[in-house]
């Protein structure tokens, strides 16, 4: 059949709607290049230097500048997995005390110069031998590492004293960043100040108590990277402001965390416009029991203070009014090594029965010669969220044992030195937040007071010392989980030494259009932005 | 007169050596110092060892005498040297400088937006007393009171974005950079405040004047057939200025370094905010500095006053 020239025309408009009809979901994750990522950070570091420092209000501005040798892969929600970065591969010697990385060659820092394999090397040297003078918070926990040394300009190799099951982990952290090796030669507190690294974006401005502003890396060696042509990071400090930020479109996103009735706001607010990442965080409120305080010196009497707790009731009411939610041991709930809520429910505090809780607690108590009405003091850190309302529950639930407790208010930058360490108190709130979740980092918290004095409740307990080094030297994930069981068991039901609160929760709404960023149990991970591109 | 000005000027001295005296002595009574602000406080705090923490405190001069820090710091004042902030180690005078135009603007705007409601409102209140137009101004300034600046502020930026869908600027630009959108920032935090200040402002001119109205000479201008307009602002204002300029100048000195909350509702990078930052972390040079920093805006606007008593009240003459 002949078309009339009508019927031509007629085909040609309806073939044309046809490629103009919107492209199905599916086609648009595709990255799209361009677009300034705006953000609000509520906190500003006091210096440039990520060895030194521990707040976020560095990592979410500067992490972007630098790269670390390995990375958290960017698409694990637990984490937790360890992956390529500057090192583009490694091996494991048989004895697992020789880790040998091989760089990617063509790195370049931001003036142009190569990075090799003597920058892996300063750097670490840094982090874990700091010149006098020059300050490195976690030095600790490279304790294990014997040496590090530079074969050929692409190979670091490091040899640790005893095998690590968490090492690669360790080199993951997003505080590592790779330095210049001629800089910090010069002047190893340079970083303080300054900022040059391999990151995906080049330092523009930091004007103080205002923002930082980021632009492209043209010359990032992991080609095609980043998306974005820069970010802004706004310091706003009140979480009203960041709210507002969100919801007036002006920001895209706060990495941090929101509370859940600004998530509920902003989804009325803003409907399909915001999307919402919820994860549970590596961050949890613990008890701590002075153990050389009578009654807290007697396990039963500890003991009775974790029972009377119904953590799976508190859950509801809790998550609705504060920035906690789930029910977990000693690891964040969802990663490798944490204990199913079935198994948790065996311990001391996680029963589901409430009752039969309590009729121990108090059977315990009696026993521990402890009277009805006893009367004692928790010291709590004087910020409200979630400090308060945690307080708040944990006297009711205590109140439902017959203990009568009064909470004390100690202002925050005063509670932790003059208060906690010093063991000035009979029970207090103590405070854990990881950048990663690793049991090495998590559990050595809980280790013997001569090991480690962030140990608040003040106890010796080479049991559990023997538990962290076996798990922490342990190659095999099936036994290391076992021997973290078995140290959760000692910790928070056979001694109680520690008693944990509810898990924080991670709320990040976020304007629809970032794609790219997955929310981890960390707010320090995932802030190099190279994957994280803006849709239309 | 100028004996008067110099002897006042002198007199700013032991004043200044009092507020400062006082500042560092309170400071160091408070626990905890910025070191552990800085490594304790933090999750991670578990990993940081004593001498990490021992070596901060001598680089930051913590471990010397109290004496010491103290005759150190004066040295430093007297030379115009304010120091380091113990948190960040940069200068002082940068810190300050770089919020010191915003804060200085906020409280000039708030200043007069104070004074261009509250003295005509004021005025007519007192003119027209126990009538609906004393009744509306008296109601107008005692909301100004009851309302807190900063919950003002958060209702005009939810206004913004429940209405209008708008926010307005959170990053500051400098007036000389783009004025409009200076102006667009500071507009709603000067006029949040401002409505504040001119509530106590209005009261104070409306008392003053009502009573100046009293007084004979006022009368008699009156029975003389003299215009209102002339009466007041020759005859009344001048006289009944006194108490209002006293509100006005000490309430400006205070919008220096006190609009913390406002500042933060509004994300304004201001001394307020610095101030309070300052003492959360035990950072003792900056909150000396900023102490020395607001008594020195006190005094100076004391000294302005007296000095403009004499202008407004010839009866008043310092020797």
């Amino acid at each position: 059949m002949r078309l009339s020239n009508v019927g031509r025309i007629t085909i040609g408009l309806l073939l044309a709607a046809a490629l103009a009809a919107p492209v199905p979901a599916a086609a648009q994750d595709k990255p799209r290049y361009g677009g300034e990522l705006i953000f609000p950070v509520p906190s500003e570091p006091p210096s440039y230097d990520g060895h030194r420092e521990e707040t976020f209000g560095l990592i979410h501005p500067w992490a972007p500048f630098y790269n670390t040798l390995l990375r958290v892969d960017p698409n694990d929600p637990s984490g937790t997995k360890p992956v390529a970065s500057l090192a583009e591969s490694w091996t494991i010697a048989k004895d697992d005390l020789t880790y040998t990385f091989k760089l990617h060659r063509g790195v370049k820092f931001h003036d142009g110069s190569e990075m090799t394999s003597k920058d892996i090397k300063a750097s670490y040297d840094k982090i874990i031998s700091p010149p006098p003078g020059v300050g490195s918070t976690r030095k600790g926990q490279y304790a294990v590492v014997e040496a590090v040394e530079t074969p050929d300009p692409y190979t670091v190799r490091f040899r640790l004293k005893w095998p690590s099951g968490a090492f690669l982990t360790s080199l993951a952290s997003p505080w590592n960043f790779i330095y210049k090796a001629d800089v910090l030669a010069k002047d190893p507190h340079w970083y303080e100040k300054n900022v040059m690294g391999t990151g995906p974006f080049t330092f523009v401005e930091h004007v103080k108590g205002s923002h930082v502003v980021g632009k492209k890396n043209p010359n990032y060696w992991d080609k095609g990277k980043p998306y974005l042509d820069g970010f802004r990071a706004l310091f706003v400090r009140d979480s009203a402001a960041q709210v507002a930020l969100v919801r007036g479109e002006r920001a895209h996103i706060q990495f941090r965390s929101f509370a859940a009735k600004d998530r509920d706001n902003l989804k009325a607010a803003l409907g399909d416009k915001i999307r919402v990442q919820e994860s549970p965080w590596d961050c949890v409120l613990l008890v701590a029991m002075n153990h050389e305080k009578k009654p807290f010196d007697d396990k039963r009497v500890r003991r009775a203070l974790t029972l009377a707790i119904d953590r799976w009731e508190g859950s509801k009411a809790l998550s609705q009014i504060t920035i906690v939610k789930e029910v977990a041991g000693v690891q964040v709930p969802g990663t490798p090594y944490a204990t199913p809520p079935d198994e948790l429910s065996k311990l001391a505090g996680y029963w589901k029965d409430i009752n039969a809780s309590r009729a121990e607690a108090k059977k315990l108590l009696r026993e521990a010669g402890v009277p009805d009405g006893f009367s004692f003091t928790f010291k709590n850190r004087g910020i409200p969220t979630p400090y308060e309302p945690l307080a708040i529950w944990l006297i009711d639930q205590w109140r439902q044992i017959g203990l009568n407790v009064k909470h004390e208010v100690i202002e925050s930058a005063a509670y932790f030195g003059r208060v906690v360490r010093p063991g000035d108190f009979e029970v207090a709130m103590d405070f854990q937040c990881g950048y990663i979740v690793e049991p090495d980092l998590d559990l050595y918290k809980f280790v013997s007071r001569d090991k480690n004095p962030a140990n608040y409740s003040r106890y010796t307990d080479r049991v559990l010392d023997e538990l962290y080094d076996k798990q922490s030297r342990s190659q095999d994930p099936e036994e290391r989980k076992k021997l973290i069981r078995a140290f959760e068991k000692r910790l928070l039901d056979e001694e109680a030494h520690y008693m944990m609160t509810l898990q924080w929760h991670r709320i990040i709404p976020h304007s629809a259009k970032v794609r790219g960023w997955q929310i981890t149990p960390s707010h320090y991970l995932n802030n190099t932005l190279d994957v994280v591109w803006l849709a239309e | 007169m100028w004996k008067y000005i110099l002897k006042r000027f002198l007199l700013m001295i032991p004043t200044l050596l009092g507020v400062a005296i006082l500042a560092f002595v309170l400071l160091r009574m408070v626990p905890g110092d910025v070191v552990e602000a800085r490594y304790i406080g933090a999750g991670q705090g578990q990993f940081v060892d004593q001498t990490l923490m021992a070596q901060e405190r001598v680089r930051l001069g913590l471990d010397q005498p109290l004496w010491k820090q103290f005759a150190d710091w004066m040295w430093g004042l007297l030379r115009g040297d304010l120091g380091i902030s113990m948190w960040t180690e940069t200068p002082i005078v940068a810190e300050i400088r770089l919020r010191f135009a915003l804060s200085l603007q906020l409280a000039i705007m708030a200043t007069v937006i104070a004074t261009v409601l509250a003295i005509p409102l004021g005025i007519i209140a007192a003119l027209k007393q126990d009538t609906w137009v004393d009744y509306v101004v008296r109601v107008f300034s005692i909301t100004g009171l009851a309302m807190p600046s900063f919950w003002l502020g958060i209702l005009i930026i939810l206004g913004f974005l429940i209405i209008f869908r708008w926010l307005p600027p959170m990053v500051y630009t400098p007036f000389w950079v783009d004025p409009w959108q200076n102006l667009l920032q500071l507009i709603w935090p000067a006029l949040a405040v401002g409505y504040r200040y001119s509530a106590v402002a209005t009261r104070m001119t409306r008392s003053a004047m009502l009573e100046v109205l009293r007084e004979d000479y006022i009368r008699t201008a009156r029975a003389k057939g003299l215009w209102l307009k002339l009466i007041l602002v020759r005859h009344a204002l001048k006289n009944a200025m006194l108490p209002v300029v006293t509100v006005i100048a000490l309430e400006f000195a205070f919008l220096l370094g006190g609009l913390v909350v406002t500042e933060q509702v509004f994300n304004l990078n201001g001394l307020g905010l610095l101030f309070v930052e300052a003492v959360a972390r035990r950072d003792y040079t900056l909150t000396q500095a900023l102490v020395m920093l607001v008594a020195s805006a006190y005094i100076i606007v004391n000294f302005f006053m007296d000095i403009m008593y004499a202008w407004l009240d010839p009866r008043i003459r310092y020797r």
